[in-house]
């Protein structure tokens, strides 16, 4: 679909590696300019009581600041910068997905698996260096009798491989099924003619959902990162 | 599907990290500190005001007990002063009517003796006009004046037989 091409808007090669800015490059800057705009500008008046704007930044830093507690606990405090980015940025392109004739960068496939992967090695790396070698007791859930280990151990290291994959593809899926579905039905709206009134109703409640999905992913995409941490830094 | 085309990897790659990695900086050198230090200075603010607010109302709670105090002292006070003065009246009005009494006997017994008095006398003057009379009487009916003595000595028989 036209909508999720990639188009280099300023062809650039960097040692045989395609680095062009595209239109998914364009759509990451605006959401990055955006959120930093929005989390700097807002807090301009450091306000002791704040204003509307002032309280929206609040609100943000406390919905995560307060998920990364109750999942992760005291020790995530050092990984919150990371997790608050990865929410903006996840919402915020999202979000600007749904203004029409954007890009939405968090539908393909590549931008969301680099992000799993990224939490993924980041995760499991944070695993080794506290725990070392005892990082290995994630496979083995405790109070287990011997002779399920051999069958319990594959089945808990497969699902454990199987994260980045199953939380990029979440991401990538819900996006791409939603726009796809508004593409569908808006397409209907034309050639049903006077019948195009129902595809139409269906549209604009569906964009709704879409909304209500756009924050959701971006949610559980932060939640599961905090889960998987929370299981590097404390096992089980 | 042009999310499955593998040429377009690399320039997304690229932009995503560097993108994501000037958010990052952007989050965690800017605006994450701004924000976390208004709360901080927020929740400063509040605990301030409380503890303030505490101990404003620990010593109004002292002022409201110490007032309680001095009005019962006040009153306890009160109400011996007047138990005082009324034991002192109701003292001072027996003492005034023991005196009063004490007076009026004696006036009585004055009264009684001053009546004791005049009966006597009163009743020695009769003696007196009953002789005058009966001497009188005798010398109207016999025509010869009797003798005092005589007229007494019959008076005071006449009397003396009664009385």
């Amino acid at each position: 679909m036209k909508q999720f091409e990639i188009r280099p808007l300023v062809e650039i090669n960097i040692g045989g590696f395609d680095a062009s800015f595209t239109n998914s490059s364009l759509f990451m800057v605006i959401a990055v300019s955006l959120a930093t705009l929005f989390l700097i500008l807002s807090m301009r008046g450091r306000a002791l009581v704040p204003g509307r704007w002032q309280s929206l930044a609040e609100i943000s830093y406390e919905f995560i600041a307060g998920m990364v507690r109750d999942n992760v606990g005291p020790e995530g405090r050092k990984f919150f910068p990371f997790i608050f980015t990865l929410f903006m940025f996840i919402l915020f392109g999202n979000m600007l997905g749904m203004l029409p004739y954007s890009f939405t960068f968090t539908s393909h496939i590549i931008v969301t698996f680099i992000m799993a992967i990224f939490v993924f090695l980041g995760v499991t790396i944070v695993g080794f260096a506290k725990h070392g070698f005892k990082f290995f007791g994630l496979l083995l859930p405790e109070g287990v009798p011997w002779y399920i280990i051999p069958v319990l151990v594959p089945i808990e290291l497969l699902s454990y491989l199987v994260r980045p994959v199953s939380l990029s593809l979440r991401l990538f899926a819900n996006m791409t099924a939603g726009h796809t579905m508004l593409k569908v039905f808006a397409g209907f709206i034309v050639t049903l003619g006077f019948l195009g009134v129902a595809p139409l109703l269906i549209v604009t409640a569906l964009t709704g959902l879409e909304f209500i999905i756009a924050f959701l992913q971006a949610y559980v995409f932060t939640i599961l990162t905090c889960i998987y941490l929370n299981d590097s830094l404390h096992l089980h | 599907m042009a999310q499955f085309d593998p040429s377009t990897f690399s320039p997304q790659i690229i932009w995503l990290v560097i993108s994501f990695a000037i958010l990052y900086i952007a989050m965690s050198r800017f605006a994450l500190p701004r924000i976390s230090r208004v709360l901080e200075e927020r929740q400063h603010k509040i605990d301030e005001s409380l503890k303030k607010a505490a101990a404003m109302q620990s010593e109004a709670q002292a002022a409201s007990e110490a007032y309680d105090n001095a009005l019962a002292k006040a009153r306890a006070k009160a109400q011996d002063h007047m138990r005082n003065a009324r034991e002192k009246a109701a003292q001072e009005a027996s003492q005034r009517q023991e005196v009063l009494a004490e007076r009026l006997a004696g006036d009585i017994q004055a009264a009684e003796k001053r009546i004791g008095e005049a009966k006597g006398d009163a009743l020695s003057r009769i003696r007196e006009v009953v002789v005058d009379v009966a001497g009188a009487a005798i010398e109207k009916l016999s025509g010869e004046k009797p003798a005092a003595k005589d007229v007494g000595s019959a008076v005071d028989d006449a009397l003396g037989g009664r009385s």
